[in-house]
């Protein structure tokens, strides 16, 4: 009996991804989703710009590539003349928390029925390193080389947190992929993240909290570690919006 | 019985799978080179498996095959 396999929703192409960067890990979170739901055949999937950016030779379903950090407006297109089909992006920190801010926000306040998967390694990793708008204060990068100064830099922008203060969306949740227990949680929070949009229910984002091993210049293993002594404390896990769970509690 | 299977051309020897076994049976090879240049993870003792799959599951590149 096989216990695991590589998902069907990703294809046989080898991932480019630097060894143990973990967007091989959340691409698969979102495939077994896809599969597990039996949506494979009718999902698009939209790929930003970024490390990310050729996520459309992974994924077994269509795919569009859309401008950097319009992710969000190409999939409220798309849903809205195809609302039988799940649509989803999938975008890192430098795509969807700087250049597609905008883009993210109205999304989010339209409660479009889109299903959006965060990727925050708090840097800019296709590039080669520089400060993103999540780097932490103090922290190294190729354009903060004596790190983050909050003073001329400012502070990082926490995505989740600032979303779910919108009456808009209807789920926020920030997970992680630094260990076993996390990245099982982080399957059932993207899963939730489709179910909501095939079940009407509107906009749901997934932030992934994830490391980039080599621009943060360490091991795969250690850039584990460091995403958990670091990044965790600045960026709690956790259901950060749940309208439904909310209203259920009211009645 | 719990097997476990690397598609070896795929690994690229980063060790997170090394870090999650429980048993700590799974290496980074030391006298192997796969097509794209990396040394890649296997599996050291079979015998002693017991089929979690949290190797696969920190597995940045779907290398690894579970049965049991």
């Amino acid at each position: 009996m096989v216990v695991f396999e590589k998902p069907k929703a990703l294809t046989d192409a080898p991932f480019h991804y630097c060894p143990g960067c973990t967007h091989g890990i959340i691409h698969r979170l979102v495939a077994e989703a896809l599969d597990e739901l039996g949506v494979t055949g009718k999902a698009v999937g939209v790929a930003p710009v970024g490390c990310a950016v050729m996520a459309y030779n992974y994924f077994a379903c269509d795919m569009v590539e859309a401008a950097h950090g319009r992710a969000p407006a190409v999939a409220t297109g798309l849903k809205r003349c195809m609302p039988e089909n799940v649509i989803f992006t999938y975008q890192g920190d430098g795509d969807l928390a700087s250049i597609g801010m905008a883009e993210t926000v109205h999304s989010a306040t339209r409660n479009e029925n889109i299903t959006i998967i965060f990727v925050n390694n708090a840097i800019y990793g296709m590039t080669g390193g520089q400060m993103a708008p999540t780097s932490l204060p103090g922290q190294v990068t190729q354009t903060s080389p004596y790190g983050r100064d909050v003073a001329t830099a400012g502070y990082p922008v926490k995505v989740s947190e600032m979303l779910s203060t919108l009456d808009g969306p209807e789920y926020i949740e920030r997970v992680a992929v630094n260990s076993v227990k996390n990245v099982k949680a982080a399957k059932k929070a993207i899963k939730k993240a489709f179910q909501n949009q095939i079940e009407g229910k509107g906009f749901s984002l997934i932030e992934v909290v994830s490391t980039c091993p080599t621009n943060w210049g360490m091991t795969p293993s250690n850039a584990l570690k460091w995403l958990e002594e670091n990044m965790l404390p600045y960026y709690p896990l956790g259901v950060y919006k749940d309208r439904s769970a909310a209203k259920k509690e009211d009645e | 019985m719990a097997k476990v299977t690397f598609n070896e051309d795929l690994c690229k020897g980063c060790g997170l799978c090394v870090d999650a076994c429980p048993k700590k049976i799974i290496a980074i090879a030391k006298d192997k080179i796969n097509a794209k240049g990396h040394s890649p993870a296997e599996i050291t003792d079979q015998e002693k498996c017991i089929a979690c799959a949290f190797c696969a599951t920190m597995c940045p590149d779907c290398v690894i095959t579970v049965e049991k």
